[in-house]
């Protein structure tokens, strides 16, 4: 591991081209970029791949649990304490407390995120479920629609805009969050930021970091326009 | 429609009760009652009266304590609740269309659950929108792209997508202003008049049930029958002082909404078209029941009064000084007919056909020798046995 990092340094500030800039540390050197883009390739597919795993494995869980809590209100609470706490762990504790279990590696890191990602999308999930307006299944038992029906012919494409809301926070917030999986050995634009011990070179900071606001942008943005898809009926209140 | 393909079925209440768990009193005690396939039934009565609970058990959505209720003969608690109510109508007072699916989808909701095939729940849902009067363009839009009014005639059209022999409407037009409630009434019954559905009909308000139904099931609190009669016997007959209270003090103006402005005699007005000589028409007004003459064009509409001014040249001008606004439809009841008369402090208004062609003249005075005389009472009894049509 740690003959790895330093080979990892070492490369660092040998072997450069951009003269000056990096031996100043100036705060971003655009030749150095410019040589080194690809060494962003692995880490930034390792952080999609923690985000997708994270949100995928949050929603699913997530969803499972609003659908028991929507059957069954009893359930809401507890429901809601346990993601809560789940929520308020630091990340970085998550993974320490998980090292004895599933050890260090993407895994754990995984785990922890998804964890974090829960409240957030439980929360929407039940919220968006509790907006359908009454008189809507209401109209829909009488008219001969089951219970499995009305929740998923009704009630979930109506709750549509909330869970995507909850996606798209969940989605931005892990986007950042996925950048401490480094300290877990996990991978992802973090191993970027934090080179071994060396938290100083500016420019590899600010790529990473920008990697890591593009992809959440372009995240934010895809399901934005997913949820549009989905919700065709919002569009067209204004119009009459 | 055809003859063939209208299906309606009677609804018979036995001795239904309901008690809803932890409640003191019965919501619905021991009520009985048939409703002839066909025939609208309006149930009403005051607030807590159990109308709504009542209805609500016809199709299980409020499941009933004890007593039976049979839908052409079978008892509604054989089978599964979720099958029952696709095979009866139900539109709320909040209409409850679903939001995220457009007016075709919406109206296809039952045919759809039924599995009917693609093209035939699209046929049908043209054919009822069609049927309420809504332009074929709607049927891509949303609810929330359409009025009240449109969105209580689709949640009609919902109900009666699969053909059911049994409606329920609780208190439908509750929520619409009085102006496009008076319309969707009318409009309903002129549909009922084609469809010949058996209806249960719930509101609070005594002028509709009168209105809307062919029979009118008086509830008091707790859900007794207070009484089960026409339109015309409960304003003649009260069965009792709570009936007699609730129906009102202006029980005679209510006997109004049970005639329509077609159905009694209308004074004629001397007609003339624009272009005509004057000389005889202003003889004809001069021996005329309504001393005004109208312009009409040539389909017989009415385009306005004629003045003495009007008539004073060679000839019947092309536009009068007057307009001929009111216009009552042939239609509508008398009450909504003398309302209007009032509303525009006409003494005459003419009277029009759907397609716009003059049938008559309604005048104040038609309205209060009509309650005067003797044989109002007659004719109203005549016309309760063929109601609506």
């Amino acid at each position: 591991m740690i003959e790895q990092l330093a080979a990892v340094d070492q490369s660092f500030f040998t072997d450069r081209s951009s003269g000056n800039c990096i031996q100043d540390n100036k705060l971003f050197c655009p030749g150095w970029v410019v040589d080194n883009y690809d060494r962003y390739v692995d880490p930034t597919l390792q952080h999609l791949v923690l985000v997708g795993s994270a949100v995928a494995g949050g929603f699913l869980i997530a969803f499972g649990l609003a659908i028991l809590a929507h059957r069954h209100r009893f359930l809401q609470t507890p429901f809601l304490a346990g993601t809560g706490i789940l929520y308020t762990i630091p990340s970085i504790s998550f993974f320490f407390l998980l090292l004895p279990i599933t050890g260090r590696g993407s895994l754990t890191a995984i785990i922890a995120l998804t964890a974090f990602n829960l409240q957030i999308i439980f929360r929407n999930i039940t919220t968006g479920l509790r907006n359908v307006p009454p008189n809507v299944t209401e109209a829909a038992r009488g008219i001969g629609l089951t219970r499995s029906q009305i929740l998923w012919q009704v009630e979930i494409p109506l709750a549509m805009p909330e869970i995507i809301a909850g996606l798209r926070i969940a989605t931005v917030s892990t986007v950042a969050l996925a950048t401490l999986a480094v300290f877990a050995n996990g991978g992802g634009l973090g191993t970027e930021i934090v080179t071994g011990s060396n938290i100083t070179f500016k420019t590899g900071i600010i790529v990473a970091g920008s990697i890591a606001v593009i992809m959440a942008i372009v995240f934010d943005g895809v399901l934005l326009l997913v949820g549009k898809l989905l919700a065709p009926w919002k569009r067209k209140q204004a119009i009459s | 429609m055809t003859a063939e393909s209208v299906s309606a079925s009677p609804v018979r209440f036995e001795s239904v009760t309901k008690r809803y768990p932890g409640a003191d009193s019965v919501a619905v005690e021991d009520l009985s009652f048939e409703v002839p396939a066909g025939e609208i039934c309006v149930l009403v009565g005051p607030s807590g009266c159990g109308k709504t609970t009542a209805l609500r058990m016809v199709n299980r959505t409020v499941e009933m304590t004890s007593g039976d209720i049979l839908i052409g003969g079978r008892s509604v608690k054989e089978g599964d609740p979720a099958r029952l109510r696709r095979e009866i109508g139900y539109v709320i007072q909040q209409i409850g269309l679903f939001p995220h699916r457009t007016i075709s989808q919406n109206i296809g909701t039952v045919p759809a659950l039924l599995g009917w095939d693609k093209e035939r729940i699209a046929a049908r849902s043209a054919e009822l929108m069609e049927l309420i009067g809504l332009d074929p363009e709607y049927g891509d839009r949303y609810p929330a792209q359409l009025s009240g009014g449109q969105q209580q005639r689709v949640g009609v059209a919902r109900a009666l997508a699969v053909d059911p022999p049994v409606m329920l409407m609780d208190e439908p037009f509750g929520a619409i202003d009085p102006i496009n409630r008076s319309r969707l009434q009318n409009e309903f019954l002129r549909l009922q008049a084609e469809l010949r559905k058996t209806v249960l009909f719930v509101t609070h308000d005594v002028d509709e049930a009168i209105k809307m139904g062919d029979r009118v099931v008086v509830l008091k609190k707790g859900g007794h029958l207070a009484q089960y009669a026409t339109p015309t016997e409960l304003l003649m007959e009260p069965a009792d002082d709570f009936v007699e209270d609730f129906v009102g003090a202006d029980r005679a103006l209510k006997r109004l909404a049970l005639m329509r402005v077609r159905d009694v005699d209308l004074w004629t007005a001397p007609l003339a078209q624009a272009g005509d000589p004057s000389e005889p028409v202003r003889t004809a007004v001069a021996a005329a029941e309504v001393p005004y003459a109208l312009l009409v064009d040539g389909e017989n509409r009415p385009q306005g009064w004629l003045s003495e001014r009007d008539l004073a040249g060679e000839q019947v001008p092309a536009t009068p000084d007057s307009s001929a606004d009111p216009l009552i439809d042939a239609d509508s009841v008398l009450r909504d007919g003398l309302a209007t008369l009032l509303q525009s402090g006409s003494l005459y208004a003419p009277v029009v056909d759907a397609r716009g062609r003059l049938t008559g003249v309604l005048s104040v005075e038609i309205v209060s020798d009509f309650l005067a005389s003797d044989e109002a009472s007659e004719s109203e009894l005549s016309a309760a046995e063929r109601p609506h049509d």
